[in-house]
């Protein structure tokens, strides 16, 4: 049977968490809604407008009579709730409704402050927050006269423009020294008032309000006659708006013993201090705080709603605000806070012709407040930088700007280029201007960025102008631009691992963040993709400098151990070739024992795989290993895996050579590099290949006369025989060779391309060149890999053992429980 | 449950939570993820992805989220939902930083001991 939902209040809170609602469990509920006003769900945020006549009633309805149908919804228009009975869960209306409840919706929004001085009651005086204000001081401006607005806040203002518009003269009194002062600054407040002074309206700051002066009631029932300020100045008013805040309306759920402070209290649900009524609006408090601006009750409207639907997880977390004048002709936005403290500092521009004036409150390089008046359009964007807390370090300079200079989505970027002169630089490592690159395009029939840069050498140094080459190869192709020769690495991004590689070396970066900062990353710290990434490149570009960051490493390398789907960890210790020992095993069958390792497996590469095995354990079981002697096999990195032989030359009737001693030479050599993806090898003793070298990263497959390298084989999700490197004659010859083929792979790949797919990029037969017949340029590889191994050839298990890093495995552990938790 | 009893547990000082990293912490109502992000925030939530009940500790933080570590999972730290295209949320829990110490709800709404 469908729960019963009662709604005390009918105005947008309320309104969209049963859009909501309707949306996620259209058939939970049988919903009852009390209006006290007298008619639909409408837009009070464009009361304003209608005040002006800018817009009619029928215009700013949320929901028509329609909804209430076609959702089943009860309406009871003009019935203001008196009581809730919690006891008997049933809501009464002034006028003898009752309605029973499963669930119950306060939502009785604020009331507006009256300020309590002699004649605050007068015919004459008004609020302004509902359709029944407006159309009262609709029907008092038809016969003209003076009004006056006291509140020179955000609705006070927009009052008073709507009451000048229809033809009224209009004072606006306001208490602090300067306009709208809690949303704007004092530079912003000024700007404000002469603007609003320029539409015929006066304004008096500073303005105290001491009574309001009522007609002779001898003449008849007293009306508002005019306004006295505290220093005797007395001010005409046939007409008196009151528009100096608003509070939380409790009375309802204060008599109905519901936990009210300010407001309704509620907790990050919206549950009120009764579990089965929610609270929302302007008449609900969260953490000491009350809110009055439509988009934090929209956030609440959706936590309720997802809570009635059942869905436990929405909380309701108030985000920063903002504000916009709803008058015509005057462009006004606001957002965050812009209080002067120690610690921020600001960025103003001021354009005096154009009447432009912005404001940027900034705090350890992000945007904590902004103020726009006269120009509005980038208010939006400044507000998302604010929310999403983004570092504006990089783009300081050109931030006020706006988007199309911040280095955000410029409005039209391709035309800022073509506008370029062509004498402009554009790579200025190189020199190349827009004028020789669009000769080049034209003369070569250039059609990619990779070809301008082979062709004129722009961006081919730091490669911080790749994407203005790129820019010019789309301009002058047009239509014919393939888009998709370059693929960034990630969203967070527009750059290719390519031309991130070639800036980080060519402008010597030497952390994520100068990476991400020197190439304008679009979010603050990257994603799981990108960091990765990144943390590769600075590692292969710096080994002796860079310091791995460990949060960018996926678990398996953070942890030294292979994730399994359990939560579980597998940990496989390095067999040099495939060759093990009496006294290895028997560690390995003590430690499985000792931890209760569940599952023990032979892997494909020649060693053992111990599943299994709890987080917290890792250290202990690896400092039992390698007592052993067993180090980290590095079963779970993108870097050396294993080096698979067979026995060769030593037990094999047909080994050519000594496949398992090369096999173990080789891992040892090799071992400890991270590499861009996985590299797994092996070594077969003679052409019958029985470690099947020839579908490995890379393989040697040993002959009578010597040793055949090969690479770039796959036998994953793609299956691919090997290509022949070259021919050598000794094994010192194959270490140099295959050394320097990894770290050419090393060098150039983009991170997750194994060596295939690396060769298909750049070709086999670019590789087999550099390093069979350039001996230079091979030595050079053989030596940086070398130079590179001397810091990475540490066991990272017998480091972690030791006690480094220990926070990674340790859990935490809550303090021991007292009673009353347990009863919770 | 009364509304207005909440307790806090000390959990520990947030420097043992790496910065765009977490820690999980043993509870009575089972393993729960404590995040720190990039800009000091401190998140909690159940320690399983609503997708196949990857450990959410173990993946790699970035802005507001957590890639889960077994299948790339995208999970909101704010609100515990699952990115799009995938669906699903996990059940976020109150944690707060007091004078450098990290604290969890243990008893009150979204506690982490009921």
């Amino acid at each position: 049977m469908k729960q019963k939902l009662v709604v005390i209040g009918n105005g947008m809170a309320p309104g969209r968490a049963l859009d909501k609602l309707f949306q996620i469990a259209p058939d939970a509920y049988d919903v009852t809604i009390f209006n006290a006003e007298p008619r639909v769900n409408y837009d009070r945020i464009m009361l304003s407008p209608v005040l002006s006549g800018e817009k009619s009633f029928e215009e700013i309805i949320i929901h028509g009579d329609a909804w209430y149908e076609k959702n089943g919804v009860t309406l009871w228009k003009g019935h203001k709730v008196v009581a809730i009975d919690r006891e008997a869960k049933t809501a009464r209306s002034e006028r003898g409704v009752v309605a029973s409840y499963d669930k119950l919706i306060v939502a009785t929004g604020s009331l507006p402050v009256v300020i309590p001085v002699p004649g605050a009651d007068l015919a004459g005086v008004l609020t302004y927050r509902d359709l029944d204000d407006v159309n009262a001081m609709l029907l008092a401006a038809q016969s003209g006269g003076r009004a006056v607005v006291i509140g020179g806040g955000l609705l006070g203002l927009e009052a008073a423009a709507g009451l000048k518009e229809r033809g009224m003269d209009v004072t606006v009194l306001h208490l602090m020294p300067t306009l709208m002062e809690r949303q704007l600054d004092e530079a912003a407040g000024h700007l404000l008032q002469k603007a609003i002074e320029a539409r015929g309206i006066a304004v008096r700051t500073k303005a105290n309000t001491e009574a309001i002066l009522g007609t002779d009631p001898a003449l008849g029932p007293p009306r508002a006659r005019a306004v006295r300020l505290d220093d005797g100045t007395e001010i005409e008013a046939d007409l008196v708006v009151m528009a100096v805040g608003i509070r939380p309306n409790v009375q309802l759920a204060k008599e109905a013993g519901l936990a009210v402070n300010r407001g309704v209290v509620v907790d990050a649900g919206m549950r009120t201090s009764d579990p089965d009524i929610f609270a929302l609006g302007e008449c609900a408090e969260f953490e000491g705080q009350c809110f009055g601006l439509v988009a934090p009750l929209y956030e609440m409207a959706n936590v309720v709603a997802a809570r009635l639907a059942g869905d436990p997880a929405p909380r309701f977390k108030p985000s920063a605000l903002a504000t916009r004048l709803k008058v015509t002709g005057v462009d006004l936005f606001s957002a965050g806070d812009f209080a002067e403290k120690p610690g921020r500092d600001e960025i103003v521009l001021r354009d005096a012709a154009q009447g432009v004036y912005k404001r940027l409150v900034i705090e350890n390089d992000r945007i904590v407040g902004v103020v726009l008046y006269g120009d509005t359009a980038d208010g939006a964007w400044f507000f998302q930088q604010l929310k999403d807390g983004a570092d504006i370090s990089d783009r300081r300079e050109t931030l006020v700007f706006g988007p199309a200079y911040a280095g955000g989505q410029a409005l039209d970027p391709m035309a800022a280029v073509a506008a370029l002169p062509d004498d402009t630089e554009i790579c200025g490592c190189n020199g190349v201007c827009k004028g020789a690159i669009e000769t080049a395009i034209a003369q070569f029939g250039l059609t990619s960025a990779e070809e301008v840069r082979a062709r004129t050498k722009a961006s081919a140094s730091c490669g911080s102008c790749a994407g203005l080459v790129e820019k010019l190869v789309a301009l002058s192709l047009g239509d014919a631009y393939q888009a998709d020769a370059r693929k960034p690495i990630c969203p967070c991004t527009t750059f290719s691992h390519e031309e991130v590689r070639r800036v980080i070396v060519g402008q010597a970066l030497k952390s994520i963040q100068a990476v991400m900062q020197a190439l304008e990353w679009k979010t603050s710290c990257g994603c799981a993709k990108c960091r990765p990434a990144l943390n590769y490149y600075l590692l292969c570009a710096w080994p002796e400098e860079y310091r791995d960051d460990a949060q960018s490493r996926f678990i398996n390398e953070r942890a030294h151990a292979n994730i399994q789907k359990d939560g579980t960890f597998s940990v496989v210790p390095r067999m040099w070739g495939g060759v093990t020992s009496p006294a290895e095993l028997r560690a390995i069958a003590d430690v499985a024992e000792k931890y209760r390792i569940p599952t023990v497996k032979v892997t494909g590469g020649q060693r053992i795989d111990l599943l299994g095995v709890k987080k917290e354990d890792l250290p202990a079981v690896w400092r039992d290993l390698n007592k052993a002697g067993l180090v980290s096999g590095h079963a779970y990195a993108k870097g050396l895996r294993t080096v698979k032989t067979c026995v060769g030359a030593d037990w094999c009737r047909f080994g050519t050579q000594d496949s398992t001693g090369l096999g173990i030479r080789l891992e040892k050599f090799l071992w400890g590099s991270w590499t861009p993806h996985k590299v797994k090898l092996a070594v077969s003793g003679c052409p019958r290949n029985c470690a099947e070298a020839t579908c490995k990263d890379i393989g040697v497959v040993c002959v009578d006369s010597g040793y055949e390298i090969h690479f770039a084989g796959a036998a994953g999700m793609h299956v691919k025989a090997t290509e022949l490197l070259c021919r050598v004659r000794t094994e010192d010859e194959v270490v140099e060779y295959v050394a320097a083929l990894m770290q050419m792979y090393r060098e150039q790949a983009a991170y997750l391309d194994r060596i295939y797919k690396w060769a298909e990029k750049v070709g086999v037969e670019h590789i087999r060149c550099t390093l069979t017949e350039d001996e230079a340029a091979r030595r050079g590889y053989f030596e940086r890999f070398v130079r590179s191994q001397k810091s990475a050839q540490i066991d990272p298990w017998a480091r972690r053992a030791a006690g480094e890093e220990r926070r990674e495995f340790v859990p935490l552990e809550l303090p021991r429980m007292e009673r009353s938790m347990e009863i919770a | 449950m009364g509304f207005n009893v909440e307790q806090w547990a000390d959990v520990c000082a947030v420097e043992d939570i790496p910065l765009r990293g977490a820690r999980v912490v043993k509870t009575p109502a089972g393993c729960v993820a404590l995040f720190r992000t990039f800009d000091g925030a401190v998140f909690a939530l159940d320690d399983r992805c609503p997708h196949k009940g990857g450990p959410l500790s173990q993946g790699i933080v970035h802005a507001r989220a957590v890639t889960c570590p077994l299948h790339g999972w995208v999970i909101s730290l704010d609100t515990g939902r699952a990115q799009a295209p995938d669906k699903g949320a996990v059940r976020t829990r109150r944690a707060q930083v007091v004078d450098g110490r990290v604290r969890l709800l243990v008893a009150g709404a979204d506690a982490a001991a009921e």
